[in-house]
């Protein structure tokens, strides 16, 4: 085919990318164990004939549904806090709490997680206080904890960075002879659907697959890429980029956090028994703007969002649990109550985090210091001194 | 004391040798490093002995060596990353300036990134294009980067160790066209007593002109120097070795006595290292100067097609006309 053929190529722009498209961004194979009206699936197969289930107890599932709960009134707490001016911006999770929830707690205590900059839901899940990374967005720190201490990484903002930091990790993990036993090592690396057409992501991908890394890629596809759509980012359904790479692939419910621990579990362990890197597409929804500084109505129709508020993650939790007499009302309420002191208490702590103090700049940059900046740190102080007593 | 005459090539490989001996958390991760033991053989022999657990040759892609490398970090390793060639390194230079540089900044102090990043680097050996650059200055520019870089074998044999020992992220640049030249090297002196690691030192004393040299250009200088004192003037040359922290205090000291300094680097001059380093002599010896400094630089063009690199590159008639200027002035 000679390049430059108009009516090849004409054809091919006509023909094409409808089909495609509706590969990219339909929903075929999706794991699901809790449809959107709160129906149990008693078990789903995935693209390779793994059989996904899950079997909690009612106080295991009453938990789950605490979790989202509270994971996203904290979130909506931040959001305000940002309207407010007390937080410089805020990435909202609203709407991927299931992705979240269900992975997040299908992580063992020896697991390690790589998160972007909006898995606080994640984070809460870990038993993080979730001030943390609230700093971050306040401006007064930049995220700054021990991803060792936790088991969770610092936020990335820069997209798909900290896959390869994953992999590294993960492949330190072998190394030191952790893998290989149903108490070994693994670790989950968090992207958007965005950050695969990240070659960072994609390096990583290769990494992973040819060095046998402990690790998990969680892709939660809401979607967005703040504006871009999906199919700015791929004509193939994401999970499917698995295969090229030689790992396995699937694509799961990210609205349904019983599918998504279930998937996220499975491919833990198998990671931790040393069978290797796998991709895990939670196909989900950005409720909300991408950051409190975005505009979604500038791209998107308010049908489209309608249409993912009818498979809203939380509310098929409680559609179920009502129908399954798991819980009642006595019990929504508690967690409404828990939901509303525990954002009150979040709010009385941002408040009060402190300024740093502008010396403090120079804090960190090296383990050991450096004779340059500890000289102009020496200036800056004495520049900040003469100050002293002035009105300014 | 042992004292064995060596490559600058081979000094590297024996430090790293050291290295790898001296603490089980040492890998070596890049490009071909393994079996072949480097383009250039500088990990040449090392995965025979240490295994390829120790000594990884990767996949080819440099992000991915270096964003891997922070991971392995992270998880408690001591990472050293080869990038094949200067011109290289820019697909990785993300991972470098935002995630390497950063990590201990962020954290609060709470993660260390002792890692290792070895760039053979600079001109003269007759190669294509991307084989011949001099990066240094925009790693420099970056806060929580150190960089070094040595110009003999024993200071190569020694400053990899300090760099592989320190906790910070340190670019290593190797002067690539001088990795066959010979030179003694004390393999059996004790690290904790060498030559500090950012510091710059006199390597030729002199009373008349102060000439500042770093990695490929200190030979030269010494060069240079070696034909001006023929012509009855001593120069002073000072192999600079830390280009980020700048260790400037003998340099201060040398140019106050000679009044006149001449700063010499292959990367091109715009930007350059020169400009930091003329910037902060004029502040420091502004009453000592008897003529502005001169910087001997490569030209604010790409790197020429290697027909014309010893054109572009300083040599020792650039260095010894730059010196002849400051006493025209």
């Amino acid at each position: 085919m000679a390049k430059g053929d108009p009516a090849v190529s004409s054809r091919g722009r006509r023909a094409t990318p409808r089909s495609r498209r509706a590969a990219a961004t339909g929903e075929p194979e999706l794991v699901q164990l809790l449809t959107p009206t709160g129906e149990r699936i008693e078990s789903a197969t995935g693209p390779d004939g793994t059989e996904y289930r899950v079997d909690f107890t009612d106080e295991e599932y009453r938990g789950l549904y605490r979790d989202l709960v509270l994971v996203r009134k904290l979130d909506a707490e931040a959001t305000a806090l940002q309207r407010q001016g007390e937080l410089g911006l805020w990435a909202s999770l609203l709407g991927q709490e299931a992705a979240q929830v269900g992975s997040g707690r299908a992580l063992r205590s020896q697991d390690m997680a790589f998160p972007t900059y909006r898995e606080h839901g994640v984070l809460y899940c870990r038993g993080i206080d979730p001030i943390m990374p609230l700093g971050l967005f306040r401006g007064v720190d930049q995220g700054g904890w021990d991803p060792n201490e936790f088991k969770f990484n610092m936020y990335t903002i820069v997209i798909g960075a900290q896959t390869l930091h994953a992999t590294g990790y993960a492949m330190g993990v072998h190394m030191d002879g952790k893998t290989g036993t149903e108490d070994g090592e693994a670790v989950i690396a968090y992207f958007g659907d965005g950050a695969t057409s990240q070659g960072d992501v994609n390096e990583a991908f290769v990494w992973a697959s040819v060095f046998n890394a402990p690790l998990v890629f969680f892709c939660q596809n809401n979607q967005y890429a703040i504006s871009e759509p999906l199919e700015r980012q791929t004509r193939v359904p994401l999970y499917r980029r698995a295969g090229g790479f030689g790992f396995p692939g699937v694509r799961v419910d990210g609205n349904d956090v019983l599918a998504s621990y279930a998937v996220t579990r499975h491919a833990l362990d198998n990671a931790r028994l040393g069978q290797g890197p796998s991709l895990i597409e939670a196909y989900t929804y950005r409720m909300g703007a991408h950051t409190t500084s975005d505009d979604p109505t500038r791209y998107r129709i308010a049908s489209e969002v309608e249409a993912w508020q009818a498979k809203d993650p939380i509310a098929r939790m409680k559609a179920f649990l009502y129908k399954q007499q798991i819980a009642d009302d006595a019990f929504f309420a508690e967690v409404d109550e828990q939901a509303r002191t525990e954002a009150v208490h979040l709010r009385e702590r941002v408040l009060e985090l402190p300024d740093p103090a502008p010396v403090s700049m120079f804090d960190h940059v090296y383990p050991h210091g450096s004779p340059e900046l500890d000289a102009q740190r020496a200036r800056f102080s004495a520049y900040m001194e003469s100050f002293e007593g002035s009105v300014h | 004391m042992a004292t064995e005459t060596l490559t600058l090539g081979k000094a590297l490989n024996t430090g790293l040798r050291r290295a790898l001996e001296n603490d089980p958390k040492v890998v070596i991760m890049g490009e071909d490093v393994g079996k072949l033991g480097g383009v250039f053989r500088i990990t040449d022999g090392l995965q025979k002995d240490f295994g390829d657990q120790r000594v990884i040759d990767t996949p080819l892609a440099e992000s991915g060596i270096i964003g891997t490398a922070v991971g392995l970090a992270i998880r408690g390793f001591r990472p050293i990353c080869e990038i094949q060639f200067d011109g290289f390194v820019y697909p990785a230079y993300d991972q470098i300036v935002s995630q390497v540089a950063k990590m201990h900044y962020r954290s609060q102090g709470k993660v260390t990134i002792p890692m290792v990043i070895r760039i053979p680097y600079g001109g003269g050996i007759g190669a294509v294009e991307h084989h011949s650059e001099s990066p240094e200055a925009y790693f420099a520019h970056t806060a929580g980067l150190k960089v070094v870089t040595c110009a003999n074998p024993q200071d190569a044999y020694v400053m990899i160790q300090q760099a592989i020992a320190s906790d910070d992220p340190i670019v290593f640049l190797e002067p690539k066209r001088r990795y066959w030249e010979k030179g003694p090297v004390e393999l059996d002196a004790p690290l904790s007593g060498a030559y500090p690691l950012h510091s710059a030192r006199v390597v030729r004393p002199g009373a008349d002109a102060t000439v500042l040299a770093y990695g490929p250009m200190v030979r030269t200088c010494l060069e240079a120097a070696t034909a001006a004192a023929e012509d009855g003037r001593e120069l002073e040359v000072v192999d600079l070795r830390t280009l980020s922290p700048l260790d400037l205090t003998a340099v201060y000291e040398s140019v106050r006595r000679t009044g006149r300094c001449v700063v010499v680097h292959e990367a091109p001059g715009n930007l350059g290292l020169g400009s930091e380093v003329a910037a902060r002599i004029t502040e420091e010896c502004f009453y000592s100067l008897e003529s502005p400094v001169l910087r001997v630089t490569g030209y604010d063009t790409p790197y020429p097609a290697s027909r014309v690199e010893e054109e572009y590159l300083p040599d020792l008639d650039r260095v010894l006309d730059a010196v002849d200027r400051t006493f025209g002035w």
